[in-house]
Formats: structure tokens, sequence, C-alpha cells
């Protein structure tokens, strides 16, 4: 690949009781999470985990409740340690740092914006929002410049004096989010960052996340359990279910090849034609039996693509990128794409996929 | 003769005991009725007397009487009194030292200085000029009942004792709210402190320091009024968000900026109604405390239930009442600021 990775996570164990090496023995001869539980009363986190998370790129780690994403992305800065595993940042192997190195990496090179905010409820807006220099030292005078660019970056401007209990739901997320910036890391580590937020002030800091990625380019490791928000955000979507990786890959991919019957009733539920790019579903070849209708760009989505056609079938559109013919999309390929497969012969899931 | 006479003798310990029976030990009632009415003592199985030491010693001789187990524990705490005496008065030699010193200060300025000076702190810790109308009515209504003095003494050990008791009692909660074993260690000598009666510290502090020395009562209400601040330091510091813990730590903070930027802050709230608590239990023991020698408002309630006299005992009972009111509010409007600032 040509992406440089940033972090790799490999053979990663968490085992929650009293004596996690001899659960992990048994994990390791392929005992379960219910096995684990029932006969020796331990708690499997993390069964077996490898990632490599692409660098200024966004990993979205998705699963639903229980499943260890909040683990695993404590793990990353170390909030949790593992049984067993490692986790290298930049190549180095985080689990030999002491406490030193430990703050180091916490401070300079990775943040992390919580479900529930988190902000200090005794200091004001800019307070928290500096706090990251603030634990190196720096005084108020000195970090409040770049605090307030970050603050109006996230569209919270002359709210510095505020405490953050005077702030919505959303605005104290967006100051969760200044205070990460203004770390200035590499590494921004989000939580279940929007889960807390009502849909539409969501959509909205979606939103946000996408315009400052495509302006900071920042490695993101966001953890979500709504797969419309992981097919939003995601360069890389890692789906966990009961501490191990079910599948994981490029969105696109993962929505029309579902491994297995778990990830499909995931994808099943979800507006394929609002999710899925002409790039996914294009015929590489450019053997042009039809007439061309028009080009559509590589990245637009299905929806455009049919409103462009008028639902016309018989149509053929010369998918573009950066001015380049890269393929070409028959409107029947399209429409076949929109229903999960293997589900065509299901009128229920027809319904659904449509 | 005895109930118990039985079991020695079954036991074979009849030798152990000694032949007498009950010889010189002093004799119960119920020996002393049946010498004087002749009869023997002879008990009912109704009657029959618990296995407690007096009804063993009846029986057997060697096993010693209650009384001698109070006996053994005085002369036990009069043998190891002068060890203690060399630690325990270096240690709190300055609590006698600032007891005096404040006791002279607060009497030593003129009361056109100390109303004033009471209304001012008062005005700087509530901000409710309500609060300064109420201090300076109600000292000037002690002042003007002749009872300033009293007061002014009351006021000063309460200051000291309270001062240190915060001073003592927040690093001990820190400390109990790090550590669960602290914790499961502090929580009996708490409870213990708690429901002692407060007269029972008194007794072994008399026998340690002489009682003219101020320390004496002072660390009886420090002892007795630590208890609050100490669990309300422990209690607020485990109740912060370990959301906001989580962040501090996950910013890179170190234990110590953890502990004096996030934790005692938003445990302030906590801690503040801990102090209130702490000053009102001061409040308490000080007038006890006059029972040993303590100035102050407590010598006149003292003197009131001496001597009967009525009017001297509820006037001084409402200086006490009203001293309460004026710091119980005063750290109140503290607290509700600390309060407002944060949610």
């Amino acid at each position: 690949m040509s992406d440089d990775i940033k972090i790799r996570i490999r053979n990663l164990y968490k085992i929650f009781g009293d004596n996690p090496e001899m659960a992990l023995d048994h994990v390791k001869q392929g005992m379960g999470k219910t096995e684990l539980l029932a006969e020796h009363g331990h708690v499997l986190g993390l069964n077996d985990i490898n990632v490599d998370m692409p660098a200024g790129k966004t990993t979205v780690i998705m699963g639903l409740s229980g499943s260890g994403k909040s683990t695993l992305i404590r793990h990353l800065n170390r909030l949790i340690d593992p049984t067993a595993g490692q986790v290298l940042i930049d190549g180095d192997d985080i689990l030999s740092y002491n406490d030193k190195q430990l703050r180091d990496l916490r401070q300079h090179r990775m943040s992390m914006v919580f479900q529930k905010f988190a902000l200090f409820p005794h200091r004001t807006v800019l307070e928290n929002t500096g706090l990251a220099p603030s634990v190196e030292g720096e005084s108020k005078k000195k970090y409040a410049d770049e605090a307030r660019k970050w603050l109006a970056r996230v569209g919270l401007e002359g709210q510095d004096d505020q405490y953050p209990h005077q702030l919505s739901g959303g605005m104290q997320q967006r100051v969760g989010i200044a205070r990460a910036l203004t770390s200035n890391s590499d590494i921004m580590l989000m939580d279940e960052a929007f889960s807390a937020l009502d849909p539409l002030i969501r959509t909205d800091m979606q939103n946000l996340l996408i315009e400052l990625q495509a302006e900071l380019a920042k490695t993101v490791v966001f953890i979500t359990h709504d797969l419309d928000e992981s097919l939003k955000l995601a360069d890389h979507l890692v789906i966990l279910k009961d501490g191990f990786i079910v599948q994981q890959g490029e969105p696109q991919h993962i929505l029309l090849n579902p491994a297995d019957p778990y990830i499909e009733d995931f994808v099943s539920d979800i507006n394929r034609a609002r999710v899925l790019r002409t790039r996914s579903v294009m015929q590489k070849t450019g053997t042009g039996t039809k007439d061309i209708a028009g080009e559509v760009d590589h990245d637009a989505n299905l929806e455009s693509v049919i409103e462009a056609s008028g639902g016309d079938t018989n149509k053929c559109y010369r998918v573009m990128k950066n001015g380049e013919e890269v393929g070409i999309l028959d409107m029947r390929t399209l429409v076949r794409a929109l229903v999960p497969q293997g589900g065509s012969d299901d009128p229920e899931a027809a319904r659904r996929a449509g | 003769m005895a109930t118990y006479d039985f079991i020695f003798d079954k036991l074979g310990l009849r030798g152990w005991c000694g032949d007498g029976g009950s010889g010189d030990g002093p004799m119960s009632m119920a020996d002393l009725l049946g010498q004087t009415t002749g009869e023997d003592t002879a008990v009912s199985a109704w009657d029959t007397p618990f296995p407690s030491l007096d009804a063993l010693h009846d029986a057997c001789e060697t096993i010693p009487q209650s009384r001698d187990l109070t006996t053994g524990l005085e002369t036990g705490f009069l043998n190891i009194k002068d060890t203690l005496k060399i630690v325990v008065d270096p240690l709190t030699q300055p609590l006698s030292w600032a007891l005096n010193e404040m006791l002279w200060l607060m009497q030593a300025v003129p009361w056109w200085i100390m109303i004033p000076l009471l209304m001012l702190i008062s005005y700087a810790v509530g901000r409710s000029l309500k609060l300064v109308a109420l201090v300076a009515v109600c000292f000037g209504f002690l002042a003007f009942v002749d009872y300033y003095d009293y007061t002014m003494q009351t006021l000063a050990i309460i200051f000291v004792c309270a001062f240190i008791c915060v001073l003592l009692g927040v690093p001990i909660g820190i400390a109990m709210s790090r550590s669960d074993r602290t914790q499961r260690v502090m929580i009996p000598i708490l409870d213990m402190l708690q429901t002692l009666p407060p007269f029972v510290y008194l007794i072994p502090l008399i026998f340690l320091f002489s009682v003219t020395e101020p320390k004496l009562y002072g660390i009886a209400i420090i002892l007795y009024a630590i208890v609050p601040v100490v669990r309300l330091t422990d209690l607020g510091i485990r109740l912060v968000d370990q959301d906001v813990i989580e962040a501090a730590d996950a910013f890179g903070m170190t234990d110590r900026q953890k502990l004096f930027g996030v934790q005692i802050p938003l445990a302030l709230p906590n801690i503040m109604a801990g102090v209130n608590q702490t000053i009102m239990m001061s409040l308490a023991m000080v007038v006890i405390a006059s029972l040993v020698s303590a100035p102050g408002l407590g010598v006149l309630v003292l003197r009131g239930i001496r001597s009967l006299e009525l009017g001297v005992g509820l006037l001084s009972g409402l200086g006490i009442v009203l001293l309460a009111i004026i710091l119980d509010r005063v750290t109140k409007a503290a607290l509700a600021r600390i309060n407002a600032s944060q949610n």
C-alpha cells in the first residue's frame, strides 16, 4: 500500500479478571467469550486484534455495545493496558514506554474526544480548550491565541469565558474537538464522540469533522455504533463483535462483499444508493457497447447518478477521475448493486435495501 | 456454694483455683444479704447468673473480678502515660501556643476593630449584605449583654481548632480517597471518634496533660470535630466524575496536576460542607470542654448548671445559638458561591 501506517495493532488481547494470564491460554486454544465467562469468570475484552491504521486517514471502529470498541481505543493511549500483544505508533512499541514517555505521548502525539464530552466543569471554555498546553505549564496568555484559533475553527467564537454547563451538548462537544485540536497532535482518538448528540447536530458535527479532515489530514480513530456514521466518515472500517474483528477494509468493499451473516444483517438496513460510490460499482474495462449518456465523478454516490439518468436503466456513464476516464458505469449494474447480494430472492430485503 | 463451682470441680481445676472459694474478695450484695439473714445464698434455676467474671470469681478465686479489669485498664494507661507524654507533649505543644495566642489576640483587639473586621470577613466570604447585617446584630447583642469577652474566647478556640481540623483532615481524606485500604482502616476509627461520648475523650486527656494547658481541650475538640471534614473530603474526591479524570489522564496530566487541578477543585463543594460540619461540631464540643477549663460561653453554661443560675444559663445558651447561626450561615454562603460557579 502506498499509505503510511501510523498505528499498528498486533495480536492484541485483553482479558478482564483476577488471573488474565491463565484465561489467555484458554482463549488462545480457542475458547469463546461465553464459555470463558461461565467456566473461569473472566471477561474477554479483545481477542487477537490486528489493525493497521493509515496515517492521515480516518479509521472507524464499529460495533455494538459490549463489542470491545471502547476498550480497544483506550489501548491506543494506554488508558487500559493489554493482556498480550503490541501497539506500535510510528513504529514505536508504546507498551514499553515508561511514565514520562507515556505522558509525552498523551500530551503531544495523541488527543482524545469523549462521548460525554468530559470537559472540566470548573474551567472556562478557553481554559478547557487550552488543556494540552496548560498541562505542560504554559500560561493562559501564551496559549490563548492558539486556543481561540481552534475555537473559531469549530464555530465557537466569543464564548471564551463561558463555563461548560452554560453551553448546549453540541457546543460542548465542539469545545471537546477544539481541545483535541489545540494539542496539535497527529492522532485524534474519538470515542463515540457524536453518539450523545441530537441527530441534526450529529450530522453537523460529522460534516465539521470531514471538513477538518480535508484540511488537516490527521490520523483519526473514530469509535461508533452507528453504521451510517461509520460509512460516512471511514476511509478504513473495522467491524468488531464480541471482542474480535469480523471484517475490516474499505467501507464500500465491506458493503458490497459482506464477509458473514452478521455483517449482512448490519448492512441490509442502510440506504445503499446514498453510501455507494460510482467507483465501487463501475466496470474498469472501458468496453463501451452502449452510447455514453454522460460523465460522472468517481466519488459521486449512486443517488446522484440515478437522479441524472432520470431512472432510465438503458443508459451508460463514463466515470471520471481528475479528468481521466477510469471506467464505465452501466445503469443495470447500478440497480443490481442497490440490492444486497444473496438477498435478491427475498422481497423483504429488497424492499429494505431499495 | 457458688453456682459455677461444678465447672472447676469437674475439670479438676480446684487446685489451680485455690481452696478458699470466695474468700477475701469484696462481697456481692447477695452474699451480704445472705450473711445478714443467716440463710445460705441458695440460687434457684431461674436466677442462675450469667457466667460473668464476678460469678466465676465466686467459684474460683483465681479468676479476676470485673473491677480488676477496670483497674487493670487504669494502671495500664498510667504505666504507659509517661512514655506517651514524652511523644505527645512536644507534638501538641504548638496547639497550646496557638490557642493561647489566638485567645490573647481576639481579646486584645478592641471591639470597635473586631466587630467590623468580622463583618468584613463575612462579606468577603459570603458577598451578602444581609449576612453582614446578621453578623453585626448578633455580635452587637452579645456585646450589649456583656458577653463580648466570652464570645471572643469561644470564637478564638473554634477558629484555631477548625483550622487545624481542616489542615489535618483534608490530607487524611485525600489519602483515604486514593487507597481503598486506607479507607478501610480509617472508617472504623472515624466511626469510633464520632460515636464515642464526648466526655470520654476528656478522661484520658486529663491524665496526660495538666488541666491548665489549653491543648487539653484543644485535642478533645479536634478529635471530635475532625470527622466530617475527613469523610466529606474522601467522598468528594471519590465522587468526581470518572470521565473527567479519564480526560485528565488522556491529556497526560501527572497525579499532582490531577489532584490540585481537577480532583480538589471539583470536590470543593463537598469539602466545604465538611468544613461547615466541622465548625458546628467544634462549637458543640467547646461547651463540653469548659469542664476542663476551656474558656468562653461554655463556662457560663456550666455556671448556670452548677449554681442553678437559670438566667445565666439561658442567656449564654442563646449566645451559643447565635454564634452557631452566624458560623453556619457564613460557611454555607461560601459553599453556595462555590456551587454556583460549578453547576
